[in-house]
């Protein structure tokens, strides 16, 4: 990716304070984030460091304490619940460590369920098959391997075009070699329809697949690093 | 259908059997509703139309003898409409066949033309014919008892002379729905017979040409009923008129709106504890569904599905529970309904039926079985509503248990952990356990009130027939006779003891409070007729003024010391004031006593007596039957044994299907509670437990941290139970106190034992059938998947 891409979000100083009880934890700590377009991010760090708050923050699944997010033209910060609702349907894919398939829908309709609620989606099938998955439509979560669940997922997220596909921790509950298939298929979306794509991991390898990698440590963006070296997902290994 | 839709009908099916056994929940409350109002509005639609078609009297009056003439005086009285006299007469019946006497009413027919009241609907036959003294209709009730056809004879004493009567026409009538005979409680239709003969016949027979001594009247649209009744009392006053009433203190009107008033209770009693019952299993298995699909709720937020959209999905999901329920109650409850009303059909006697089915009363059920299930769902609807996607995602903390138990305690430590465990689950969703208990209460309670009116009849009719009224039979004179009458009945063979009485009419009045009702006469020292006090202990009665009873007490806001009018509606038709000097414990109707040398001076007119109370040996009673069936002085007689062995197997028999249906019920309540319990702990602690097996715990102990927590529950239920049992049953008789009956509150300790052991076998069932899941806990996969 060049610096001349379009930023996709821009997060200037975010910060978000949890409060359990009497305790607070600040999961953030004024972070300044950009994301641009087409690019595949990888957002490294140790667990608790913030990455996934800040994901959810960016896909608006959740609202951060300051600060400002910004997504093209719409505001994410102070947006209302509906507000954010309409811009994750609209356009955001996720993709999640645990898969999140709803047990009792097939693949297909798995994906259906989000295709219907689309504008322009592409057909549940045609999805399936991007992540070669075409042969198993009709198999319920419990039919499929982790591996396969997971790529459903993707599935489910690319299904309606989205402009960003947020992944947290997509191999995370993977063996090594079933997760480079999630990540051929990660990458492969993000060549193929140019879908920003940001993809969270703990996993220090990962980062050879992206264009650049940002260090989230205690809160905050530790170290920005453009990859020259990319390489395809299948060269890596862990 | 939506993607979403399909996950409907999934989780569905996969919860088939918990949903059910809500919707059966449910579905008992509806039929209770469709059954109660159904019945009620049917019942109330058939007497409303029997009575316009068959123009039932709104006024009723008797008189000794009243020329025919004043009727067209009473016909004129503002507000009254119309006017129908006739003559009424008890009878002493002779039947062949039928050992014991039987008494009826014989009532005269205008010659030439239909009654304009208190029309007959002719089942078959014929009207007698003008002047015939030997033709008759008889009541429906009566002919099928006897096996009687057209053509049948049977036997009567008319005025002092026995007359051989033949059955002309068969015939029911919107007067006597509910036929009571003398002395009866219950209908009895083979002692008690309805005769109707021609009037100039009639009047023969009684020396009545041109007088009658009954009269009905209906009014005039917003007529003042009080003013009617005053005015005609005032007319038929010289006459011998006691007292005119209105159509609520007719037997069998007063019978019927009983009987309805029955069926409102219960449709506002019963229906709303299943619905209660029923939102809290929404509540437990709602939580429990939102609990675990807590990462696909923040998913389908993730993807984009408002709120509003993820709520609905689970709105839907308990609509379709309700609805479930709905459908199931309406069907069995019309059909109940149906069933109900053909027995009211055949109990009361109405010649045709109006089946209401009235769509208000379904719409009614679909709408508060769907409040009851939103309202029992509403908390986990709003955690759905509420629920942030992005800590949807994220796992639930861990439940703290606190250390309620210590385990520093001897008594603890003595305990398996097991058993801690199940108490520990048991302390650590305080509330969630006291509503569990709460509900499996009321399958307990509903048992309490379905078989405690047995306790509480016998009870009664123990206090009513053994300890106060403990004659075998009372015989009435034709007419009132000097005291030595009595003597002649003391010579009848098997007359063992004999105490004579006198009833007399009268109107009460204290304050702006009046109440018509007979003052009896009784001896001094009366052993067979006696009064009881309020801890049902006989009592002597005063030498002067009235002994009343506590429910006249109560109606005419009387105390003991406090003075009465009495206009005395017979005899010399003194009006006087007499105090309150007792006040005494009675279960049926309006009694109020009075020493008989006292009513005598009284009243005026000299010693009368015109009934009395006889114990009779068993071994003469067929000689004494023969003698009373013959004896020309005998009016009416009320056989008090058979009378009461009549009422208990009349209850009996209409309770016992109530008790059915109340068991059911009961069983799906307790089930619905147990089951639905044990699957959500078994849910909620399915890791814990597959955890213990893993460490090499066998199933039956594994069970054991279930039963603790179960066992407990439906344990605390029990006392509960009763409590609430005993509150209902209060409840109800206190909804059926009416001046024809009081039922006392009796509840057996057999009956909360009956109740605990139905409940409890229910439970362990239940129970079992969940433990079975136990031993196809997934071990290993327990144990890998995250919780």
């Amino acid at each position: 990716m060049t610096d001349r891409a379009q930023p996709v979000f821009v997060a200037r100083g975010v910060t978000k304070v949890y409060r359990s009880g009497e305790v607070e934890v600040h999961a953030l700590r004024g972070v300044d984030a950009t994301l641009y377009e087409g690019e595949l991010a990888v957002i490294l760090g140790p667990s608790g460091g913030g990455k996934s708050t800040l994901l959810n923050i960016l896909g608006g699944l959740d609202s951060p304490t300051a600060g400002h997010v910004r997504f093209r033209d719409h505001q994410l910060s102070g947006a209302t619940e509906r507000e954010l609702t309409r811009f994750r349907r609209d356009h955001v894919g996720f993709v999640f460590q645990f898969y999140n398939l709803i047990p009792s829908l097939t693949a297909r309709e798995n994906v259906a369920l989000v295709t219907e609620i689309s504008a322009d989606p592409m057909a549940p099938e045609e999805a399936l098959a991007m992540v070669d998955l075409d042969h198993r439509l009709d198999h319920f979560p419990a039919q499929l391997s982790g591996g396969e669940q997971q790529r459903v997922a993707i599935a489910r997220a690319i299904a309606k075009r989205p402009e960003v596909l947020l992944c947290d921790e997509p191999t995370g509950a993977l063996d090594s070699k079933t997760g480079i298939k999630v990540l051929e298929a990660l990458t492969a979306v993000n060549e193929q329809l140019g879908t920003t794509t940001a993809i969270i991991t703990h996993n220090v390898e990962i980062r050879r697949i992206a264009h650049r990698v940002l260090h989230v440590a205690d809160g905050v963006i530790a170290r920005l690093e453009v990859n020259p070296t990319r390489v395809k997902a299948s060269e890596i290994s862990w | 259908m939506r993607t979403l839709d399909r996950k409907l009908w999934r989780d569905l099916s996969r919860l088939w059997s918990q949903a059910l056994a809500i919707a059966l929940v449910q579905a008992c409350g509806v039929a209770t509703l469709v059954l109660a109002v159904g019945s009620f509005q049917s019942l109330l639609e058939t007497r409303t139309a029997y009575y316009e078609r068959y123009r039932f009297a709104e006024v009723f009056a008797q008189a000794t003898r009243a020329p025919q003439q004043l009727t067209a005086q009473i016909g004129a009285i503002a507000g009254v409409a119309t006017v129908e006299a006739r003559i009424v007469q008890p009878v002493l019946l002779d039947i062949a066949g039928m050992r014991e006497p039987a008494t009826g009413q014989v009532l005269s027919l205008p010659d030439h033309r239909q009654p304009v009241l208190n029309r007959l609907f002719m089942r078959q036959g014929r009207t007698p014919q003008p002047g015939r003294s030997d033709e008759v209709i008889v009541n429906e009730s009566f002919a099928q008892a006897h096996g009687f056809q057209l053509g049948a004879r049977f036997s009567a004493i008319m005025n002092g002379s026995k007359r051989e009567l033949q059955i002309v026409g068969i015939a029911l009538s919107p007067e006597f729905v509910y036929a009571l005979g003398p002395g009866d409680l219950v209908p009895d239709a083979r002692r008690f017979g309805l005769i109707w003969m021609s009037e100039s016949a009639l009047a023969g027979l009684y020396d009545l040409e041109g007088a009658f001594n009954d009269l009905s009247l209906r009014l005039l649209r917003g007529a003042n009923q009080t003013a009617v009744i005053e005015q005609l009392d005032q007319l038929i006053a010289p006459y011998g008129g006691a007292g005119a009433h209105a159509r609520d203190e007719h037997p069998s009107h007063a019978f019927l709106d009983s009987e309805l008033e029955q069926l409102r209770a219960m449709s506002r009693v019963i229906p709303p504890i299943f619905l209660l019952v029923s939102a809290f299993l929404v509540n437990i298995v709602l939580s429990r569904l939102v609990a675990l699909e807590r990462e696909q709720i923040g998913l389908l937020k993730a993807v984009g599905y408002g709120r509003w959209e993820v709520t609905s999905h689970y709105l839907k999901l308990i609509a379709m529970i309700a609805l479930l329920g709905v459908l199931i109650g309406a069907a069995v409850g019309t059909w109940l309904g149906q069933g109900l009303t053909r027995l009211y059909a055949d109990f009361f006697h109405f010649p045709f039926l109006l089946f209401q089915r009235d769509p208000l009363v379904y719409l009614l059920a679909v709408g508060v079985s769907l409040l009851a299930a939103f309202a029992g769902g509403a908390g986990a609807l709003a955690s759905v509503l509420n629920l942030p996607p992005a800590v949807a995602m994220r796992p639930p903390a861990p439940p703290i248990y606190r250390r309620w138990i210590s385990g520093r305690l001897a008594a603890v430590r003595a305990l398996s952990q097991l058993t801690i465990m199940g108490f520990r689950h048991l302390l650590r969703w305080p509330l969630r356990s006291f509503l569990t208990a709460l509900g499996a209460s009321f399958a307990v309670a509903l048992l309490v009130l379905a078989i405690f009116s047995f306790d509480s009849i016998d009870y009664m009719i123990e206090v009513s027939f053994d300890r106060a009224e403990r004659q075998d039979a009372t015989l009435h004179f034709f007419q009132e006779a000097p005291p030595a009458a009595a003597q002649a009945l003391a010579q009848l063979p098997g007359v063992l003891q004999l105490e004579p009485a006198r009833t007399m009419a009268a109107r009460l009045r204290h304050g702006h409070r009046s109440r018509l009702i007979a003052i009896q006469g009784r001896p001094a020292g009366a052993d067979l007729g006696r009064l009881l006090d309020l801890d049902h202990q006989p009592l002597r009665l005063p030498e002067t003024g009235l002994a009343i009873s506590e429910h006249v007490a109560k109606l005419l806001a009387l105390r003991r010391g406090d003075l009465v009018q009495v206009e005395f509606l017979e005899g010399q038709r003194r009006v006087v004031e007499t105090p309150v000097t007792e006040v005494f414990q009675s279960y049926f109707g309006l009694v109020v006593a009075m020493d008989q040398a006292a009513l005598d001076q009284l009243a005026g007119g000299g010693p009368r007596i015109d009934s009395a109370r006889v114990l009779i040996d068993d071994a003469q009673l067929d000689a004494l039957y023969q003698r009373i069936k013959n004896l020309p002085v005998i009016g009416t007689v009320a056989l008090q044994r058979l009378a009461v062995a009549q009422f208990r197997a009349t209850i009996r028999e209409n309770i016992a299907m109530s008790v059915a249906i109340y068991v059911s019920f009961s069983v799906i309540i307790a089930f619905g509670i147990v089951y639905n319990s044990a699957r959500i702990q078994l849910s909620l602690h399915g890791r814990e437990l597959a955890s213990l097996r893993v460490l090499g715990f066998q199933v039956g102990e594994v069970a054991r941290v279930l039963m603790t927590e179960l066992g407990l529950i439906v344990l605390l239920a029990q006392p509960l139970g009763w409590l609430l049992g005993y509150g209902f049953a209060w409840g109800m008789l206190k909804g059926f106190e009416s001046d024809l009956y009081r039922i006392p509150l009796v509840v057996a300790p057999s009956t909360f034992a009956i109740a605990s052991i139905v409940v409890l076998s229910a439970s362990a069932v239940s129970a079992l059938i969940v433990l079975r899941r136990l031993g196809r806990l997934d071990l290993i996969a327990v144990l890998k998947t995250r919780e």
